[in-house]
Formats: structure tokens, C-alpha cells, sequence
């Protein structure tokens, strides 16, 4: 039986702190293959990050199973690399410090030094960063501070590149700006990307799949949605699009009908 | 957390901040020269006008005051004729204890030096330990707690019992005063790691040695050197006290026996040095600190 390229297996997770315990993910299950984008969406707190956790290792599954190229996911690595919800890069460092040291670390037996340096460029140039190669994160804007992130995780090859609402805390015209960064990027390099959004608009632009998920606790996913638009999109072309405007109200519907945000219990 | 080294935190992201702002305002196109030495100028005088004023308001109300013949202590006027000999030659030396101040401060200076910096390494040490580990700091924070309310010099009868001899003994006492800041300090700024850090190793698989050096030490910076900051005041203010018990050469020595010799005049000139001193130590440390820490402190 062969797996497919990223496999979800039924997965269930369950936090225990003394006595409580609260079950936040049952019976998950997806299949991912090579080269997919799949965008995730679900209400706040119904354990979306709780998931890309899982994938990136950080956090453990309680049920179940996560596989990635055939082999068991066992702890965080650089193979799936995470784009944090808020940035996360290392204030006392640059912005070319904070992606030489994913390199560094990556490649170190693998590159020389000079190679190191000109990927590590090369990777800046990627997210058009190289300018800023030398200000800290305290100097430039948020927008720039999440493309650092995203050549920091790129830089690392992963096998599947992971981001925890990366547009979340950006205006609308950066937001767009850098959703159209990562649609090119993506065309250019394949990468296999699993996306955390709130914005279905941002979900349907970017993504092969969305997947749906119902409220917490307990969530599962409800809901997966294919989006058969054609390679590359643009954004004011798809505005009155058909196949668009079905795939917004779907997910809208879903969100909104049938699984209406309810104040946490 | 003891909340003493929580409140105390903000005071060096404030010295980090306003390096940051000197360093943006650097790259300034060079103007003319007299346009630019101008505001320089102004500024200087607005820095240095006021207390300029303010110490020469209270030189004049103490020479008032003291110049009555009946007075118990001199005037500055006074101060300056009976000690003449040592504001103008601090580095006389006529053997024994009978040197210039410039040589007693050094001693003592000597000894902080040794006491601080075995202080310093000791106290982010155990500070990591502490930060890092849930069972030694459950086990070592409540020991840490009562010995840092210890004054200092009630470790000197402790100390001169055990290493019998008051070298030692002084920088001991350095050392146990300071060590208690720096410890709890860097402790504070570890657990308060940010989880996003720890993460971003976590994928970058960073082993521990690295994980210390590129994470660890950075992010707790400006913590550790909060810690520092509060050591060496500390560390100064024992020093003063425990010469004038343990003798020698040595700036409390030094009052302690001008007090003995009845006299003033040259225990305030001696004051005088010993508050410059302890003002240009804190000084130092806070200059490294934000010089280790730009960046650190804003995200
Ligand atoms: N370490 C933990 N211990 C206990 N409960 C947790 C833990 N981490 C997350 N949770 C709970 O899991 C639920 C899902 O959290 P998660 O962060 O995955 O939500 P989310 O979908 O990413 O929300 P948002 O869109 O706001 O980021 C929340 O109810 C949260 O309280
Ligand atoms: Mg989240």
C-alpha cells in the first residue's frame, strides 16, 4: 500500500493539564499529494494551529498517525518547515542572520561556506528582501518581517512548507501583495504547502484544496472543497469568475450556516 | 518570580531603546560645520546647566551652614585647603597604607573586578540552571530568596573564619552580594523565553550547545544584564563597608582610618571619589548592556 506524499491518519489530540483535559482534534484524516496547496479555515479556537503543530512535530499526536514521504513524523525538523502566526524571527538578529542561520544549521555538511551565503541570498531575492538583508526585525514593517519568515522556511527545502496564517496580521494591500509573492514562488519551486487562513477569499485564490473545519472542541474536518481554477490566477480576472464565486459561497455557506461561530463553551 | 527583578526589567530596554534612536539619527548628511556644532552645543548646555546649578547652590548652602566657627563639620572652602595634598596628588606613594586615593580606589577597584566577574559567571550559571530546570528552581529559588536578604557584611566574620585572611575574604563578600541579582535575573529571562524561539529551534533541530548560545544567552540578555547592573552597585557598596573591618590598602580602609585620624575633610574628598567611582562602574555595565542587547529588547 503506498502512502500518500503527506498522510493524516485519523488523528485525534487531547490536552491534559492535571485533572482537565480537553479534546481538541478527533478522527482527522488527509491526504495530501506532492506539489498540492491546501488551504485550512475553520473558526477561531477550533484547533487549527493545534493541527499544523502536529505536523511540524512540535506538539504530539494522542491518536493516529501523520506520515510524510513514507516515513512517521517524529518531532519538529526542518523538512516541514513553519511560518508562525506572528513572525518569529530573532530580534538581535538581522534579517540575513535570521535566514543564514536556518541555512547554517540545514546545510552544514551539505554546502560551503560561500554556497551558504549565495543561497541564503538567493532566498531573500525570492520574497525581494534582499535590500533589507541588513535591518533587524524591529526596523522594518510587518510585511517584511513575514517574508523574512517565509525565506527563512523556504530556504530550509522542506518537504512540505507549513504557515500559521501568514497574511493574518497584514493590511489589505500587503496582504494581496504577498499572496501574489507566494503564488509565484509556489509555481516557481512546487512546494507541497498546507496554509492556515481566516480569509476565504485568500483560501479560494490560493489553494488547489480547502479544507473545512467544524468548531471545537473536538473538531473534525467537515468539509473538503477542490478548486478547479487554472494555473496562474489572477486575482482581478477570478473576481467574477464563476468556478469563484461557487467555491466562496461554499465555503462561506459552511462557515456560516452550518457551522456558526458559537462563543467558546 | 520575586517581583524585584521583574520591575527592574524595564530599565535596560530603556538604555537599548534610546541607543537605537542615536544610532537612526547618525547617518545625517554632514552639514556645515558651525550649523551642526550649534544644536550640540545647546544641547550640552541644556544637559549640563541644570545640575550644574543645583551643585553649586548646595556648595554654597553647606559653606553657609559650616562656617560657623562653632560647626561640626568643614566647609567645602575648608575641605579644599585641609586636603589639597590629596585631590591634587592621588597617586602619591609613600609606602605602606600612606598612598595617594587614586591607589586605594585601584585596590579596591581590583578587588570588585575578581568578585564581580566570578559573580557574573557564577550567577548566569546558576541563574540557567534555575531558568531551565521546574525541579532546581523549586528546589534552589526559596534557598536563593532567604540568603540574598543576608546584608553582606554578616558575611565577613563567615568568610574571614574560613579563609583566614582578608583578601579573600573581600572578594567573597563581593561575590555573594552580587551573585543574588544576576542569579534571579537570568533565571527571569529564561523562563521568559518567548515559545515562538524555542519553536523556531525546535524545527531547526539547534542541539543544546547551540541552542544556549544563538537563543538561550540572546533572548535573556537584557535580563542578565539588568542582573549585572544591579550586581556591580551592590558589589560597590560591600567593598566600601568591608575594607574599614578588613583593612590594608583600600578606599574604605582609606576613610576608615581618616576617621580614626580625625580627619574630615579628607573623608569627604575621599566620598566624593567613592560616588564617581560607583557612578562610572554603572555606568560601564550599562554601556555594554546596550551595546550586547540592540535589538534585543524591541520585537
Ligand atoms: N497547550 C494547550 N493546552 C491546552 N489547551 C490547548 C493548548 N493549545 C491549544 N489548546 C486549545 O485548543 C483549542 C484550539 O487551539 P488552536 O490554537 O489550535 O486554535 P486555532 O484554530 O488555531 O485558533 P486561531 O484561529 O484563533 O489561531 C483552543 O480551545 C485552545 O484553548
Ligand atoms: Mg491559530
Amino acid at each position: 500500500m503506498t502512502k500518500a506524499y503527506l498522510s493524516i491518519e485519523n488523528v485525534g489530540k487531547t490536552f491534559t493539564r492535571g485533572a482537565a483535559t480537553t479534546e481538541v482534534l478527533r478522527g482527522v484524516s488527509l491526504d495530501v499529494a506532492r506539489g498540492e496547496y491546501v488551504s485550512i479555515i475553520g473558526h477561531s479556537g477550533c484547533g487549527k494551529s493545534t493541527l499544523l503543530n502536529l505536523i511540524a512535530g512540535l506538539t504530539e499526536v494522542t491518536t493516529g498517525g501523520i506520515f510524510l514521504d513514507n516515513a512517521a513524523v517524529q518531532g519538529p525538523g526542518p523538512e516541514r518547515a513553519v511560518v508562525f502566526q506572528n513572525h518569529s524571527l530573532l530580534p538581535w538578529l538581522t534579517a540575513y542572520e535570521n535566514v543564514k542561520l536556518a541555512v547554517d544549521k540545514v546545510f552544514s555538511g551539505k554546502k560551503s561556506k560561500g554556497e551558504r551565503h549565495d543561497w541564503t541570498m538567493r532566498n531573500l531575492e525570492l520574497v525581494h528582501m534582499a535590500h533589507a538583508k541588513d535591518k533587524r526585525p524591529a526596523e522594518i514593517s510587518g510585511g517584511m518581517k513575514q517574508r523574512i519568515g517565509i525565506a527563512r522556511a523556504l530556504a530550509m527545502e522542506p518537504k512540505v512548507l507549513l504557515l500559521d496564517e501568514p497574511f493574518g496580521a497584514l493590511d489589505a494591500l500587503t496582504r494581496a501583495h504577498l499572496q501574489d509573492q507566494v503564488m509565484q514562488i509556489h509555481a516557481t519551486l512546487g512546494n507541497t504547502v498546507i496554509m492556515i487562513t481566516h480569509d476565504v477569499d485568500e483560501a479560494v485564490l490560493l489553494s488547489d484544496r480547502i479544507v473545512m473545519m467544524t468548531n471545537g472542541p473536538s473538531a473534525r474536518i467537515g468539509e473538503v472543497l477542490g478548486v478547479p481554477l487554472e494555473r496562474p490566477r489572477h486575482r482581478l480576472e477570478l473576481a467574477s469568475d464563476p468556478t469563484t464565486i461557487r467555491c466562496r459561497s461554499a465555503v462561506l455557506k459552511f462557515l456560516y450556516e452550518r457551522n456558526r461561530f458559537v462563543e467558546a463553551a | 518570580m520575586p517581583s524585584p527583578a521583574l520591575k527592574s526589567v524595564p530599565s535596560t530596554a530603556k538604555p537599548a531603546g534610546s541607543t537605537q534612536a542615536s544610532v537612526v539619527a547618525l547617518p545625517v548628511k554632514p552639514a556645515p560645520r558651525p550649523a551642526r556644532l550649534q544644536p550640540l552645543l545647546a544641547h550640552a548646555g541644556e544637559r549640563l546647566l541644570p545640575p550644574t546649578l543645583v551643585l553649586a547652590l548646595i556648595l554654597f548652602i553647606w559653606e553657609i551652614a559650616c562656617s560657623s566657627p562653632g560647626a561640626s563639620l568643614p566647609p567645602p572652602s575648608q575641605v579644599l585647603t585641609d586636603s589639597w595634598e590629596l585631590i591634587a596628588h592621588p597617586f602619591y606613594d609613600n609606602g605602606g597604607i600612606d598612598k595617594g586615593l587614586g591607589w586605594h580606589l585601584l585596590a579596591s577597584l581590583q578587588r570588585v573586578a575578581v568578585g564581580y566577574a566570578i559573580a557574573a559567571v557564577v550567577g548566569v550559571a546558576l541563574g540557567v540552571l534555575v531558568g531551565q530546570s521546574t525541579w532546581a528552581m523549586r528546589g534552589l529559588d526559596p534557598l536563593f530568596q532567604v540568603l540574598r536578604t543576608v546584608p553582606p557584611l554578616a558575611w565577613l566574620p563567615l568568610s574571614l573564619a574560613a579563609f583566614r585572611d582578608g583578601e579573600p575574604s573581600a572578594i567573597f563578600v563581593i561575590f555573594i552580594t552580587s551573585v543574588w541579582p544576576v542569579i534571579i535575573n537570568t533565571a527571569v529571562g529564561i523562563r521568559n523565553i518567548p515559545a515562538d524561539y524555542v519553536n523556531v529551534a525546535k524545527v531547526l533541530r539547534l542541539n543544546g550547545l547551540e541552542y544556549f548560545a544563538k537563543i538561550m544567552i540572546p533572548a535573556a540578555a537584557p535580563y542578565i544584564f539588568t542582573g549585572l547592573r544591579i550586581g556591580v552597585g551592590l558589589s560597590w557598596l560591600a567593598i566600601v563597608a568591608a575594607e574599614m573591618l578588613i583593612g590594608g590598602v583600600g578606599i574604605g580602609f582609606f576613610i576608615w582610618d581618616a576617621w580614626n585620624s580625625s580627619l574630615i575633610s579628607d573623608i569627604i574628598v575621599a566620598l566624593v571619589y567613592v560616588g564617581l567611582t560607583g557612578f562610572v562602574l554603572d555606568r560601564m555595565v550599562a554601556g555594554v548592556a546596550s551595546l550586547v542587547t540592540r535589538g534585543t529588547a524591541n520585537s
